[in-house]
């Protein structure tokens, strides 16, 4: 029953396979930041997961001494998301001006716009 | 979406609360969940709910753009500032202890302008992100190829 | 007092700059105050040098909170000589910026670029001197963040798919690097690396530290565009303003270098590259046959630009397998070929800019008569390929021979004879380029003599002399490269 007790890297892994298939394999440009998206999130799941500590508290300062859970990682995290909110939002707005300067979010006509040209 | 009465009336009474509630977990981010982040989210997220419901030029109004840079930019140039008084008081970059004659409420002080900081930052950029991708159209002449 | 803020001052400088930029937003003001930035930390990055030669590592504590607690930024011989590369190419860039600018980016976003452009530099500055190998991955994220939108400002409408791509490819480098960072805390619950390499000793056989590390290796391999995963730089190497690119060719892969460098060889346990996981083999592999193959390719390229991207591909090759070698004195070879390399390519690039100035296009037909149009801006370039094959007197060969000593003390002759091919194949390109530009006359046209202006040829003309005067007088850059080996691999003088 091992594997059950490593169920969060199973998630990670499902989730990171998936997110770079997206990636690889999508042609719509948002889609291809959609998956960027996933793919981040796997990670922040990998950190959040690895601070739980079983049977803790939320690591506030309370009366009596307890057993918290690792706020370490949660604030890496917290750290990594907005990395992850502005590097969408860059992309994003990448997309907005690829859109008016080829006329299309597709991977594929875009490239065939260059080639022509 | 001006014609939607309910949602203007209840959009209006909801915003102070938000805005409230943004600024609670702002000055209570140092004793309890809470912070920067977090509360400029909030924040920002009160002026998109009224530029959803009134439109983006209502918001520009309230928000103009050159503003919300200058705010955003600000905040960083608080977040630095603080640290570089940290260093000329005596104490490394972004040691909160030397802001006061006592540690412990210099590095109350020290959290609680850099957090604010952080907070200005992440409203001014929320609200950019809304404005500069909200409305957005493609020019006629070039739909046509 | 104030050296004890030396290498703080290295960030806070363009950190306070940014936002001020961002306020202000008038380009001739924005310009002034990145030229400031770029003169104090030249002078920060000169003092830092002198204060480690004589009194060894700098250590500073952000916030007052103690290593393993806080974040520390750890400065030694190695760093400050990436240090040192970092700022002088910044300062230069800034100097040659306006001129160059001026004719590809509208008035009304260049306080935009110069804000990204400082942006970018205090991402570089925080990867180089940071001690936490967390606090790394957001100054990488930082200067990768900005140097998109620093692409994104080209005048071709492809610099945006090639700043997409970019982004893309950068963010899974970047994610990738988490990862690894992600199973080595859950390891040892420590991020900072003097601590990491500790502890990670005592739990070498784990596999964990395996997966670690090729997450580790592999996201910092995309970021410094080793062969297989260069695709995004030739695009953006090509599509980039002309300043931009002499900007990025000069600093942003060699950052990564340098903390692949320092994991591998310094955080990971000793041999932990070379003996216990023999991946260096890979490493060895991969730089030569790229120092290889990509001059062969760049040799097809018909924009210049996107010629010299290529051909820095292949010059990221030969500083992987000086790092592939393993020993002190393949990494000196290394760090000297970084240094010898962004000096180099930084020049080639600026000149690429002055003619793009003058004959507006990049492509190799713009060459033409230019060996008599505009002599000097030919022969800042002419120069520049003659370092990258290697030619005495110049910095390339300095490195080669370092390179070549390197590969022959561990008796791999085959890897000194593929790397002087690799010599051969840039010697090709380097006089494709040649022909076009002095051989290649067209008898009627007159040529009228139209140089490019003094502020683009100057810091062309800076890198240029002191290219040639490395190549003579390798004492100090020699010296240095092999202080910074010695450093990082813990070897004592």
């Amino acid at each position: 029953m091992e594997s059950i007790g490593i169920v969060n890297y199973w998630i990670v892994i499902a989730l990171m396979m998936i997110a770079l298939y997206i990636v690889i394999s999508a042609n719509n440009l948002i889609k291809k930041i959609i998956g960027l998206n996933i793919f981040q999130s796997s990670v922040f799941i990998l950190y959040i997961s690895i601070g739980k500590v079983g049977g803790g508290t939320a690591p506030i300062l309370l009366k009596e001494p307890a057993v918290y859970s690792n706020p370490l990682p949660h604030v890496l995290i917290l750290t990594a998301i907005v990395v992850g909110v502005a590097t969408t939002a860059l992309g994003l707005a990448l997309i907005v001006r690829i859109r008016s300067a080829f006329g299309t979010i597709d991977d594929q006509d875009v490239q065939q716009d260059i080639e022509r040209n | 979406m001006k014609q939607h009465l309910i949602l203007h009336v209840i959009a209006k009474i909801m915003i102070p609360f938000i805005m409230v509630f943004a600024l609670y977990v702002q000055f209570h981010g140092d004793y309890g969940p809470g912070g920067g982040f977090q509360a400029g989210v909030i924040f920002g997220a009160g002026f998109i709910l009224y530029g959803i419901v009134l439109g983006k030029e209502a918001t520009m109004k309230i928000v103009p753009p050159p503003l919300v840079y200058t705010t955003a930019a600000l905040g960083v140039l608080l977040y630095t500032g603080v640290g570089v008084a940290g260093m000329f008081l005596g104490g490394e970059f972004l040691n909160y202890s030397v802001l006061s004659a006592d540690s412990v409420a210099g590095q109350h002080l020290g959290i609680l302008l850099i957090e604010f900081g952080v907070g200005m930052t992440v409203a001014s950029v929320m609200i950019i992100l809304f404005l500069s991708f909200a409305d957005y159209r493609q020019p006629e002449s070039e739909n046509t190829n | 007092m104030l050296s004890l803020h030396l290498s703080a001052l290295q960030v806070v400088i363009p950190l306070l700059a940014a936002p001020l930029c961002a306020i202000i937003r008038i380009p001739g003001v924005t310009w002034l105050i990145a030229l400031a930035v770029g003169i104090a930390s030249s002078i920060n990055s000169i003092a830092i040098l002198l204060h480690i030669n004589r009194f060894g590592e700098i250590v500073y504590s952000l916030g007052g909170w103690a290593a393993p607690f806080g974040i520390e930024y750890r400065i030694d011989s190695a760093n400050a000589l990436i240090l040192l590369i970092i700022s002088f190419i910044y300062l230069l860039g800034i100097i040659y910026a306006p001129a160059s600018i001026k004719t590809e980016v509208p008035e009304k976003s260049q306080g935009w670029l110069y804000t990204a452009w400082i942006l970018c530099f205090t991402g570089l500055s925080g990867i180089t001197i940071s001690g936490d190998v967390f606090n790394v991955f957001v100054f990488l994220e930082v200067s990768s963040l900005s140097t998109y939108i620093l692409i994104s400002f080209g005048q071709d409408k492809r610099c945006l798919t090639a700043a997409f791509r970019y982004l893309v490819m950068g963010t899974i480098a970047a994610t990738f690097y988490l990862v690894g960072i992600g199973f080595l805390y859950s390891l040892t619950g420590t991020l900072n690396m003097a601590d990491l390499a500790q502890r990670l000793p005592d739990l070498i056989s784990q596999n964990t530290v395996a997966v670690a590390f090729g997450f580790v290796i592999v996201g910092l391999a995309i970021k410094m565009a080793l062969f297989p995963f260069h695709a995004w730089l030739p695009n953006a190497y090509a599509y980039a303003p002309n300043a931009v690119t002499a900007f990025l060719a000069g600093t942003a892969t060699k950052a990564a270098v340098y903390v692949f460098i320092r994991l591998t060889f310094e955080v990971f346990p000793e041999d932990y590259f070379s003996g216990f996981t023999s991946s260096h083999h890979i490493i060895l592999a991969v730089g030569i046959f790229s120092a290889v193959i990509t001059s062969a390719i760049a040799i097809f390229q018909d924009d210049l630009k996107r010629l010299f991207a290529w051909s820095s591909i292949g010059q990221i090759g030969y500083i992987a397998v000086g790092v592939g070698l393993a020993s002190t004195a393949g990494v000196a070879a290394s760090f000297l070929h970084l240094f010898n390399h962004s000096i180099m390519k930084t020049a080639i690039f600026m000149a690429i800019g002055g003619l793009f100035f003058v004959t507006g296009s990049t492509t190799t037909a713009a060459l033409k008569n230019a060996g008599r149009r505009m002599p000097w801006t030919m022969a800042a370039i002419l120069i520049g390929g003659l370092s990258l094959i290697g030619v005495p007197f110049t910095t390339g060969f300095i490195s080669k021979w370092y390179l070549v000593s390197a590969s022959l003390e561990q008796n791999f002759w085959w890897l000194a004879g593929l790397i002087l091919l690799g010599s051969l194949v840039t010697a090709a390109y380097v006089w494709k380029i040649v022909e076009i530009a002095y051989f290649r006359k067209d008898p009627n046209v007159k040529v009228v003599r139209q140089e490019a202006p003094l502020s683009l040829l100057i810091p062309t003309w800076i890198l240029v002399v002191a290219n040639i005067y490395f190549g003579v007088d390798a004492r100090f850059s020699g010296s240095m490269a092999t202080q910074a080996a010695n450093t990082i691999l813990g070897v004592s003088p």
